[in-house]
């Protein structure tokens, strides 16, 4: 009787059963996990659907009272506009609905009509049509060409449409065969000629170095000119010959060429080496253009960019990020754990350490653009201008260290992150029973003993907890490295093949800021837009990866030294 | 229910002594003044900060026979334990006075080597502490921090030592899992194994079986029995059984003084002292 005397009905017996704070919770979890779920979904649709071949539509184009034009383009987006704004815009419009549907399309062909995006209202395309022919041309400079294939000149043969069938075949082939031949420039271009100057470039230094070195005795002077007028000969002449190569590669590049015309009826002749694809879409079936999409996607992934980051891959952005998010981790953590092992085991516990351990602390909140400008006024004019001075003088006056690259946006970063793997650490530190110290002591181990055998091995999953944390912050740092080292396009890879094969004084770009450079400083917004979007997404997925395997390290640390939950 | 059980028990011991025949030992009236001394305690103080914890202590602690400390909780037993290998230098704030010899050396001479020291007296904990490695290498870890590493001489010391510690047949097939998948009395049997791994003199046990099962308890018992015709062992407990099962000298302190140190069967059928005689009949602790 006494027992059942619980309130089971009213407000209060609701409130006190914890039912509420249940939901709540429940609503602030479902809350959060919806709006990544949403961020990567708007970030997946906007960003990958760029890669899907589109088809190709044909219109007639006639607003009220202009004359008609023709229209070849393909959808992009499509809006409601208000009427109003429209006539406001000078548009005379024969409707009263009060809102009208209007599309933004792709029309190409920047090198003829100036823009390659439009805006048309749905209403006044007429007789719209998809024909098979419809041509799109993706092409190394001038974006994307709309038209008909008209003719291919191999030489001085000219093949007409006569059998479209075989014109197509023949213009896949060339572009093929001068794909290829873009290949052999590439390799000479970048590799070859490349590990040629980086060698002549050593030369000159090495040169430059004599002429400093003014101790040395005119004899061994004579000798070392004479070896390294030697060497610069010999490289010339490779030089001559790689250059004689390059010469006939681009003569048999820049052979054939196609002709095309215009929706508007306009011919023009294009050299078949400014080709990156060239594609029928309204021919394609669903598995053609699957298959298209993933060699777009795959392109997107291992390529470099073209037209001012707007077109081509971003692949150097993200061995950029990778890299120097790699460098930093190889940087930060020995100096974290070092820190915190100080600080937790050996330093005196007093006045001091506390506010050794406030600074760190706030050291985490300091923004990440004063470390920027620490980085740049430190460790690139000073100690950067130093390390020029000492070793590096005969490049002067051109800074080699003295000047933003790699290794000093992996250095700025670290100290951006350094109290992260401090506070970890010491979390960590602090977790390690007494007794197990105790047990190593007692069989005559050192302090230093100790820590190294017993108690940093344990310590280790939060170490790794402090890294996954600095990754996940550096990773997706952005102000700090426009100071200390990003570009909106190097040159080339940090990592080559030329001696010393990593190339820490370089500049490299990032992923973040690669972003920002694509979506704000694009001459071309509409191009690049969906590019933002998926940079945005891979950027994601990429720290995501990095975080996966620094977790997965983690619980493999976890496992082996479980007994902390003793 | 388990204050009952207490209760009973308290009934049932109190008022009576030990009755050291049922303990089915050999009864022993020698004097520890016939005994080869190894460790020798002069006048030691020890505070920890300006709380005095441990008065003006002095006594002698055998070689090869079993030491135990009994009394309540608090009494500076485990404090007075731990000065044996300076397991104190680890408390900040704890300060000692007056001195311990091993051997006739000073273990508190600023020129001692606390290492050293600490490989000759072994210690074995309360609550059983094997590292997060495997068995083997928690055997072999005292001698791999002496540089030892010939695989030959590892195999055989953490055979041995296992074979010491009663655990040999239990564990040899294997000797590569993980030390904290065993069970507490045989991770407490590991430590023990560990510590006898790099051949101490002395073995300080510091209520080595108060975190075990009875069973576990009676296997580290006999295992100390069998220990002591190798190494000086000096055990603190709380339970007067067992220091009356295993020892053969016993010390009763209370409130950081020795208050009698003698054979344990004396000590436990004849207390010279009111105190030692209420605290092991039961009146009080």
């Amino acid at each position: 009787m006494y027992l059942q005397n619980k309130e089971t009905q009213g407000l209060k017996a609701w409130l006190k059963g914890g039912e509420p704070m249940i939901w709540m919770n429940a609503a602030a979890v479902t809350v959060s996990t919806l709006a990544v779920i949403g961020l990567l979904v708007l970030l997946a649709v906007r960003g990958f659907s760029h890669f899907w071949p589109a088809d190709v539509f044909v219109a007639d184009y006639q607003l009220p009272e202009q004359g008609s034009a023709v229209v070849m383009a393909e959808r992009v987006e499509s809006e409601e506009v208000a009427i109003e704004q429209l006539l406001s815009a000078g548009f005379a419009l024969d409707t009263d609905q009060a809102f009208i549907k209007r599309e933004l399309v792709k029309v190409g062909n920047r090198d003829v009509s100036g823009a390659d995006f439009k805006w048309v209202l749905s209403r006044y395309l007429m007789d719209t049509r998809y024909p098979e022919q419809a041509m799109v041309v993706e092409r190394r400079e001038w974006g994307n060409f709309y038209g008909f294939l008209r003719g291919l000149k191999r030489g001085d043969e000219l093949l007409t449409d006569a059998d479209e069938q075989l014109l197509w075949q023949e213009f896949q082939q060339s572009i093929a065969r001068a794909e290829s031949i873009h290949g052999d420039i590439e390799r000479i271009e970048k590799k070859e000629i490349g590990a040629i100057n980086y060698r002549l470039e050593k030369l000159r230094l090495r040169q430059r170095g004599l002429e400093l070195d003014r101790a040395m005795p005119a004899e061994r002077r004579a000798q070392k000119q004479l070896e390294i007028d030697s060497e610069r000969a010999e490289l010339d002449a490779q030089y001559a010959v790689l250059q004689k190569q390059l010469n006939a590669l681009y003569a048999q590049w820049n052979r054939d060429s196609f002709i095309v015309e215009t929706a508007q009826g306009q011919r023009r002749e294009q050299r078949v080496s400014t080709v990156v694809h060239a594609y029928q879409p309204n021919t394609m079936s669903v598995l053609d253009k699957i298959a298209f999409y993933a060699a777009k996607f795959v392109e997107f992934l291992t390529d470099e960019p073209r037209e001012a980051n707007t077109e081509g891959g971003i692949f150097p952005a993200i061995f950029g990020t990778v890299i120097m998010v790699l460098i930093m981790s190889i940087l930060v953590t020995p100096f974290g754990v070092i820190a915190a092992v100080y600080l937790r085991e050996y330093a005196k516990q007093g006045l001091m350490t506390r506010i050794v351990r406030i600074a760190v602390n706030n050291l985490a909140g300091v923004p990440s653009i004063v470390y920027g400008v620490f980085g740049l006024g430190f460790f690139i004019y000073f100690v950067g201008a130093e390390i020029d001075q000492a070793l590096f003088a005969e490049a002067l006056p051109s800074p080699t260290f003295g000047t933003p690259g790699l290794l000093w946006a992996s250095v700025t970063l670290a100290l951006l992150t350094l109290p992260v793997v401090i506070v970890a650490t010491e979390e960590g530190l602090s977790r390690i029973p007494h007794n197990l110290r105790e047990g190593s002591l007692a069989l005559g181990a050192t302090k230093a003993e100790t820590l190294w055998r017993v108690v940093l091995p344990m310590t280790s999953p939060a170490m790794m907890t402090g890294l996954i944390l600095a990754v996940a912050r550096a990773a997706g740092e952005v102000a700090p490295l426009m100071l200390v080292g990003v570009v909106k396009l190097a040159p080339s890879l940090p990592v080559d093949g030329n001696f010393p094969y990593f190339h820490l004084d370089q500049k490299f770009m990032h992923l973040g800021f690669h972003i920002y450079d694509v979506g704000f400083q694009s001459p071309n917004v509409e191009a690049a837009r969906p590019l933002v979007y998926a940079t945005a997404l891979l950027l994601v997925v990429i720290i995501a990866l990095l975080n996966l395997s620094a977790v997965a390290l983690r619980n493999h640390l976890r496992e082996k030294y479980k007994s902390l939950e003793m | 229910m388990t204050v009952k059980i207490m209760e009973t028990n308290k009934t049932a011991t109190a008022g009576h002594a030990i009755d050291m025949e049922s303990l089915g030992r050999v009864r022993n009236e020698r004097s520890i003044h016939d005994e080869d001394i190894t460790l020798t305690v002069d006048n030691l103080d020890l505070y920890y900060g300006e709380k005095q914890a441990l008065f003006d202590i002095n006594m002698s602690i055998p070689r090869q026979k079993v030491t135990a400390f009994i009394g309540p909780s608090g009494c500076g037993k485990s404090t007075l334990l731990r000065c044996f290998n300076r397991m104190n230098d680890l408390v900040d704030s704890c300060r000692v006075e007056g001195g311990i010899s091993l051997d006739g050396a000073n273990i508190y001479d600023r020129a001692v080597d606390v290492a050293t020291l600490r490989r000759r007296v072994g210690m074995v904990f309360q609550k059983p502490n094997p590292f997060p490695k495997s068995i083997y290498e928690n055997v072999a870890y005292g001698l791999r921090i002496q540089g030892v590493n010939k695989k030959r001489v590892l195999d055989e010391v953490v055979e041995r030592s296992l074979r010491g510690a009663a655990l040999w047949d239990e564990v040899k097939d294997r000797l590569h899992d993980n030390a904290l998948g065993m069970s507490g009395g045989q991770q407490q049997r590991l430590v023990i194994a560990r510590t006898i791994a790099v051949e101490p003199e002395v073995l300080l046990l510091d209520e080595p079986a108060s975190a075990l099962d009875p069973i576990s308890t009676l296997k580290i018992e006999e295992l100390i029995y069998e220990l002591k015709d190798k190494y000086t062992i000096v055990i603190v407990t709380h339970n007067m059984q067992q220091a009356a099962r295993v020892s053969d000298y016993t010390a009763f302190m209370y409130m950081g003084k020795v208050i009698e140190f003698d054979n344990t069967d004396t000590l436990f059928t004849n207390p010279n002292n009111k105190q030692t005689e209420d605290y092991i009949t039961g009146r009080y602790g």
